[in-house]
């Protein structure tokens, strides 16, 4: 087999891996400080502007083997305008699909489209494919039209210990991305411990991923807060070591808009008003974006809203 | 000489999605029998516990309408066994706080576990008995049949607390529905303890949730509810009926009034299974022939 260096050519002495020294991970402070972001009031028009905030973030998702042209245009419909102009929502940022619906996605939303389209690529869900096939996935994938490559970890190499490989593999990906946004699964679920989330989070960024996202919603669980508030934490100091800023994608298990908002108030409090972007900030989700408009409705009608009265997730 | 014991005073807490929590805003009232003793504390239920306890009852309404006619009998059975198995302790609770004799609350409560055995005994049959094949001009076959509604509010009357609960619950949920109950407002710990009751009578949460404490404080936005597609009043009040009424127009719910005067709980009238029909929607097909 050939080895991943190979294929990747030769890389600066900054691109090169040496083993990240990361902090440990406190459970219990981490746990206790994720939960208190969930007790944030959020009222009136700051939830509002927090709700519609949430929509531009959202990468509408369909991953299933029963995913049609036909359903993915229906979700570009959707993102490009989640509900009627008249409650002033914005569209969301990304659908997020396989990469043989890269190409209808495309020709739905066109060359300029406000919504981008982004692929989960590198042998999606598991990851455990060769090198050159997964590449060999990215290179088409972009060329079909994707502007963000959602990629996954190895995740049994990691866990083998094997974190050059990892970090090679990475880099080899960003290198296959070209223009494209490179985003990195962890798969947190399958990472078992908050220290191995922090550590595959500095190898994933130090390797060139443009942001780091916790999983595949394949895996249960998904996404939490304090896995997510580790990975901001990890944000946070590879921006003060380096001035990079890296984006967060948590994605699956959020499903409601009382999530969502915590969660953006996890990210404020850790990363600050800049992170607050779609550039920077996404949310993996499907079924959320029906809440979020339900409760979006429900600020300017004053009643509580029927999920018969909203498109599909 | 010895300390008298501390009194335990139990707080009754709602009933949502299978589970017993408090209300979200943390406010409680004090139960008070008809003589004005204080027996107890129950909690008072906000807007945010019934959006709350509609998302509950939403979420099991798939699962029960799916459950075969026969299931759904066996489980309306089995709370009747399990009322049947706990009926000292629903005598006691509504004597001490209507102040009615022992015999006549024991009469309450035979009569509701009776109650509950014929409308278990309606869910494989009301089906059958209230669709229809219609004669059509043109090579159909071509028949009606009722499915549930969806979620349903109930509103309890003050009297009987108990009997008139029941009454109102079985004929809504034995065809599938699902019910937020919104429990007597004078006597609402005899529908506290059936709610503890129905919790251990194999009825998946959320089919049965029930809110205790001020109905005028409630309805307004039961009224206005996107997601409620029925309400089954049995408070009789002119006032409440206008809101509930005028709120219904919003998404064309179901609205049903039954008036009954306290004593008329305990008669015929009270287990009429007509009464499913109010929250049925029919459904008729055209299968074509001779294709």
């Amino acid at each position: 087999m050939m080895k991943a260096s190979a294929l990747v050519g030769k890389r600066p002495e900054s691109m090169r891996f040496h083993a990240p020294l990361v902090p440990t991970i406190d459970q219990i402070m981490v746990e206790e400080r994720a939960n208190a972001f969930t007790k944030r009031s959020l009222k009136t028009s700051a939830k509002l502007a927090g709700l519609k905030m949430a929509v531009s973030m959202c990468d509408l998702t369909t991953l299933e083997g029963k995913d049609t042209p036909g359903k993915v245009a229906y979700l570009c419909r959707k993102a490009v305008q989640p509900i009627e102009a008249k409650y002033g929502v914005p569209p969301c940022a990304a659908v997020c699909v396989y990469p043989n619906l890269v190409k209808p996605a495309r020709v739905f939303l066109g060359p300029n489209s406000p919504v981008k389209i982004a692929a989960v690529a590198t042998g999606f869900p598991s990851g455990q494919y060769p090198l050159r096939t997964k590449l060999e996935e990215v290179r088409r994938t972009v060329a079909d039209g994707a502007d963000e490559i959602d990629m996954v970890i190895d995740r049994g190499a990691f866990l083998a210990g094997e974190h050059a490989r990892m970090f090679d593999e990475i880099a080899a990906t960003k290198q296959a991305c070209g223009a494209a946004h490179l985003k990195v699964i962890l798969e947190t679920g399958e990472l078992v411990t908050y220290d191995n989330v922090r550590l595959a989070s500095d190898i994933a960024m130090r390797a060139g991923g443009d942001f780091i996202k916790t999983s595949t919603g394949k895996v249960s669980p998904a996404a939490t807060l304090p896995v997510t508030l580790v990975m901001l934490e990890a944000i946070r100091d590879h921006f003060f070591a380096t001035g990079v800023r890296i984006g967060m994608k948590p994605a699956g298990g959020i499903r409601t808009a009382k999530q969502a908002l915590a969660y953006l108030v996890m990210v404020k409090e850790t990363l600050g008003d800049d992170w607050l972007t779609p550039d920077l900030f996404r949310i993996g989700a499907s079924s959320l974006v029906t809440d979020l408009l339900m409760q979006i409705v429900k600020c300017s009608e004053a009643n509580y809203q029927a999920a018969d009265y909203f498109s599909l997730p | 000489m010895s300390t008298p014991r501390l009194e335990v005073k139990k707080t009754y807490k709602l009933f949502i999605g299978g589970k017993f929590p408090r209300s979200e805003s943390g406010r409680y009232l004090p139960a008070h029998s008809a003589a004005g003793a204080h027996l107890d504390n129950y909690a008072h239920a906000s807007r945010k516990d019934f959006r709350d306890a509609v998302v509950a009852a939403r979420s099991a309404a798939g699962g029960w309408a799916r459950a075969t006619a026969y299931l759904r009998g066996q489980i309306l059975y089995r709370a009747a066994e399990m009322l049947q198995n706990r009926a000292g302790e629903l005598v006691s609770e509504i004597a001490r706080s209507t102040g009615a004799r022992p015999a006549q609350a024991r009469r309450e409560v035979t009569l509701a576990i009776d109650r509950l055995v014929h409308y278990a005994g309606w869910t494989d049959k009301f089906a059958q008995i209230f669709s229809s094949v219609n004669p059509v001009a043109s090579p159909h076959f071509n028949f009606t049949m009722p499915e549930p509604t969806g979620v349903v509010v109930v509103l309890a009357p003050d009297e009987p607390a108990l009997l008139a609960l029941v009454s109102l619950i079985a004929p809504v949920i034995l065809s599938g529905n699902t019910a937020v109950v919104i429990a007597s407002e004078t006597f609402p710990l005899p529908a506290a303890t059936f709610a503890e009751i129905l919790a251990t009578s194999d009825l998946p949460g959320g089919v049965v949730n029930l809110l205790t404490g001020q109905r005028a404080e409630l309805v307004p936005h039961l009224a206005s509810h996107m997601d409620v597609n029925a309400i089954v009043d049995g408070t009789g009040s002119a006032e409440l009926q206008a809101t509930l009424q005028g709120g219904s127009a919003v998404n064309l719910k179901r609205y049903t009034r039954r008036d009954l005067k306290a004593a008329d709980w305990f008669a015929d009238k009270a287990e009429d299974p007509y009464w499913i029909l109010d929250t049925v929607e029919y459904k008729t097909a055209w299968h074509p022939m001779g294709v």
